[in-house]
């Protein structure tokens, strides 16, 4: 793909949640990158199973009017050259607003140093992608970022996705099964 | 030490008390973890009154037990154990997922539960923080139920717990379902559906505790290794080789369900009475084509990924929903109760796991139950009424059900293949017990011996510790792949050793060197660790009690069945040369370092630092 190659290049991760193994190595490989530790709980990437063989990863979409950045009220947050939600992590208070206003309630806060958590698409070479294509699930793919796609709409809660996935593998057997 | 969260999480159900306990260095290096340091816990608190102690009463002790490689070496799983109600020893019993992962996570290597809870409970740990929570309103309901009032309730609490946190993921959940509450002897312990610790009937231990489910989430990363580069690089290792794995990738181990039937002839068929088939709608590809619904699922960390879910789309058993079933319930629910097709396999296997059964333990007491009707010793009256013939799914289905709430003849058919036997015995005055395919009261893996085709040698379960499980089987040389005392390291250190396969098996030993910073030679494991965990298991095993003690030169034994000739098939004629047999059995005693009578020789308890378990055997030397 050309073009990709180009770290200032804005790109996204298009993601076919129907393909997820539930195997968790992006939360693995997510983490380490990040935290040099394989810590789910802190992985920007998360992958939710509220309904079992229904697993997803739950990670941030990049809005293109990006309402986190709006909402923060300490001005932590800002957009990357790419096109990444950047925090800063001495101006994060912890506060949640960037949770409220995000149309899928993807950030979560640190379990720990409790600041918030969003995906910086690993400054251009998203580690949770990698492991996936090397794996040949290919939920994940990086493909070059729209100007005018509407991204915002793949902000969905956990809730929403686990149903939509259940209807779509159990079809109305899944009434029967989704805790949400 | 590195590679261990460092305390391991008590709860006794009576007191209600929680308590940390740790172990010191020596121990960990010595027993590991998992199935290893469980003998150790096992042996220390109820080895001195082990014959007495009843598996299903309050003085058993439950336990979940991870190891130093748990989440580090791809593909996650923790270890089950306890005075087994199957074999009244110790059963090392393992189920993936993310259970152990949380666990860590939340501080913990493991889990003991001591004594029983009053009322029905289940147990929600987050971090340092233990609830014991009423859990009346799950009790009864099958697996899918729990999963899902239980993933609901976990997310409320832990929204409640971390208010400021953001959407919580679920909690990670095992549970039993009616089969383990109704303390049927094989019920196993469950987690997603369709995940089960089988071998055991630990589900009848956790019911018998009145614990319907354990619900755990950690915040920490796991444990701080010794070297976390070179930790990096071997799971990269580990994962390039399984993506090798073209085939086992695809479809796991169900492309075995047609080929060990077929070519290997090793299948249990009408309960073992063949084991052979060539019936080509139970064909891999049938499945696939039929039933998936998800080609790739997997449990943490895994690069394999060799499950699938699977749903049955048309026809009376419509919406059947489970994983595919592996090789295992292929033959146990299929080919052994005389169903061949892939619709009737997934809705039995899907049955089993609602009712919280273990697929293996429970397809050989069905199929021994098949096999007495078929010879007329059980009556459709006895069955009230149903009519139990070979690849009659709806009736088998019934049974099941019977089993998993003890109704009728579930009652006694859930005391598994072996204790059922002896009570039908007894009722209707015939030898019923040449029917029965078990070692030690649990019952055979499907894999069988009479082809020699498969991998399992003629004595490896006779001579087993953890008797008719195919997961653990005795084998010469003992330094094998295959042998138990290899499994002991991977049941141990609790990781799939699926994901073993094809690797080179020194890299067991590096990653645990990279994870503890503790050198582990070969030599030492098979002369002195995993000896020892052998030993005290066969102890242990050979102590029993309180219903059945096994004797070696009775029960060191195959099923008589592998003793008739194979009626069909490449191998007909072919049956296990009893001789060869007693050869085999007499090498391993030998090698294993068990005497003549199949007990362990004081000189090796003693080297091996067991001198109490010296003295506690000398009662059964006297015996024999």
């Amino acid at each position: 793909m050309t073009g990709l190659s180009n770290k200032s290049k804005k790109f996204w991760i298009a993601r076919d949640y129907e393909k997820c193994s539930g195997c968790r190595r992006c939360e693995i490989a997510c983490s380490l990158y990040h935290e040099n530790r394989i810590w789910p709980e802190a992985s920007r990437i998360r992958v939710f199973m509220l309904v079992p063989g229904a697993e997803f990863p739950h990670f941030c979409v990049q809005c293109q009017d990006y309402p986190c950045v709006n909402a923060c009220p300490e001005n932590a947050l800002s957009v990357s050259q790419i096109g990444a939600v950047i925090i800063d992590k001495d101006k994060c208070i912890g506060c949640g607003q960037c949770i409220d206003a995000c149309p899928g309630k993807i950030p979560h806060l640190h379990p720990i140093k409790k600041y918030a958590l969003i995906c910086n698409l690993c400054n251009g070479d998203p580690q949770c992608v990698k492991v996936c294509r090397e794996g040949g699930w290919n939920t994940l793919k990086k493909v070059n970022r729209k100007e005018n796609m509407n991204y915002r709409k793949y902000a969905k809660t956990p809730e929403d996705l686990a149903r939509e996935l259940a209807f779509i593998f159990y079809g109305e057997k899944a009434e029967e099964i989704i805790p949400c | 030490m590195l590679g261990y969260a460092g305390r391991i999480l008590e709860v006794n159900l009576s007191t209600e008390r929680v308590q940390i306990r740790s172990f010191n260095e020596e121990i960990l290096r010595e027993f590991i973890g998992g199935r290893g340091l469980a003998t150790k816990i096992l042996w220390d608190r109820l080895g001195e009154k082990w014959e007495t102690v009843n598996p299903i009463g309050e003085e058993n002790l439950l336990l979940f037990l991870a190891g130093p490689l748990t989440g580090f070496f791809p593909g996650g799983r923790i270890c089950i154990s306890g005075k087994s109600p199957q074999s009244n020893g110790v059963i090392g019993s393992t189920v993936a997922g993310e259970f152990p992962i949380e666990l860590r996570c939340a501080g913990y290597d493991g889990i003991i539960v001591s004594g029983k809870a009053e009322k029905p409970v289940y147990l929600f740990i987050v971090d340092s923080e233990t609830r014991i929570l009423d859990a009346h309103h799950v009790w009864g309901k099958d697996g899918k139920q729990t999963v899902r009032i239980l993933t609901r309730e976990g997310r409320r609490l832990l929204k409640q717990t971390f208010p400021w946190r953001g959407e919580p993921k679920e909690p990670a959940m095992l549970y039993i379902g009616p089969a383990g509450e109704n303390l049927v002897r094989t019920a196993a312990v469950m987690g997603k559906w369709t995940h089960a610790a089988g071998y055991g009937g630990y589900g009848a231990v956790m019911g018998a505790k009145n614990l319907k489910a354990i619900l755990v989430k950690g915040s920490n990363p796991l444990p701080e290794v010794y070297d976390m580069e070179k930790v990096n690089r071997l799971i990269e290792a580990v994962c390039k080789k399984c993506y090798e794995a073209t085939d086992f990738r695809r479809w796991g181990t169900s492309s075995a369900g047609y080929n060990v039937g077929a070519k290997r002839s090793a299948e249990p068929v009408k309960n073992w009475q063949e084991e052979w088939h060539d019936e080509k709608s139970f064909k891999v590809e049938e499945f696939e084509r039929r039933l998936w619904i998800k080609k790739a699922w997997g449990d943490f960390g895994c690069p394999t990924t060799c499950l699938k879910v699977a749903m049955v789309k048309t026809g009376r058993f419509k919406w059947a929903l489970g994983d595919n079933p592996d090789y295992e319930l292929q033959a146990y629910v299929g080919t052994n109760l005389g169903v061949f097709t892939p619709e009737g396999n997934v809705y039995l296997a899907s049955l089993v796991d609602d009712l919280g059964l273990c697929g293996i333990q429970t397809g050989n007491v069905l199929g021994f139950a098949g096999e007495l009707y078929q010879r007329g010793i059980l009556t459709s009256e006895d069955l009230e009424g149903l009519e139990l013939e070979w690849g009659n799914i709806e009736a088998f289905a019934e049974l099941a059900k019977k089993i998993a709430y003890r109704q009728g003849i579930g009652d006694i058919l859930a005391e598994g293949t072996f204790r059922a036997a002896e009570k039908i015995a007894g009722l209707k005055g015939k030898n019923v017990l040449r029917c029965a395919v078990h070692v030690k009261a649990v019952a055979i893996g499907a894999h069988g011996i009479r082809s020699g085709k498969d991998y399992p040698m003629e004595m490896s379960y006779a001579c087993s510790v953890q008797a008719g499980d195919h997961t653990s089987v005795a084998y010469l040389p003992l330094t094998h792949s295959a042998s138990e005392l290899t499994v002991a390291f991977h049941d141990s250190a609790v990781y799939c050793w699926f994901n073993m396969f094809g690797q080179p098996p020194d890299l067991k030993w590096e990653f645990y060197k990279a994870v503890t910073g503790v050198e582990l030679a070969p030599k030492e494991w098979y002369d002195v660790k995993a000896l020892r965990i052998i030993h005290l298991q066969r102890a242990m095993l050979l102590l029993g009690g309180p219903d059945f003690r096994w004797n070696p030169h009775v029960h060191d034994e195959n099923p008589p069945r592998f003793y008739e000739p194979l009626p069909s098939g490449p191998y007909a004629g072919k049956a296990v040369d009893k001789k060869r047999f007693e050869e085999l059995r007499r090498r391993y005693y030998e090698a294993v370092g068990w005497d003549e009578n199949g007990i362990p020789k004081s000189e090796v308890l003693r080297k091996l630092g067991l001198k109490d378990v010296d003295a506690a055997l000398e009662k059964l030397r006297r015996d024999v």
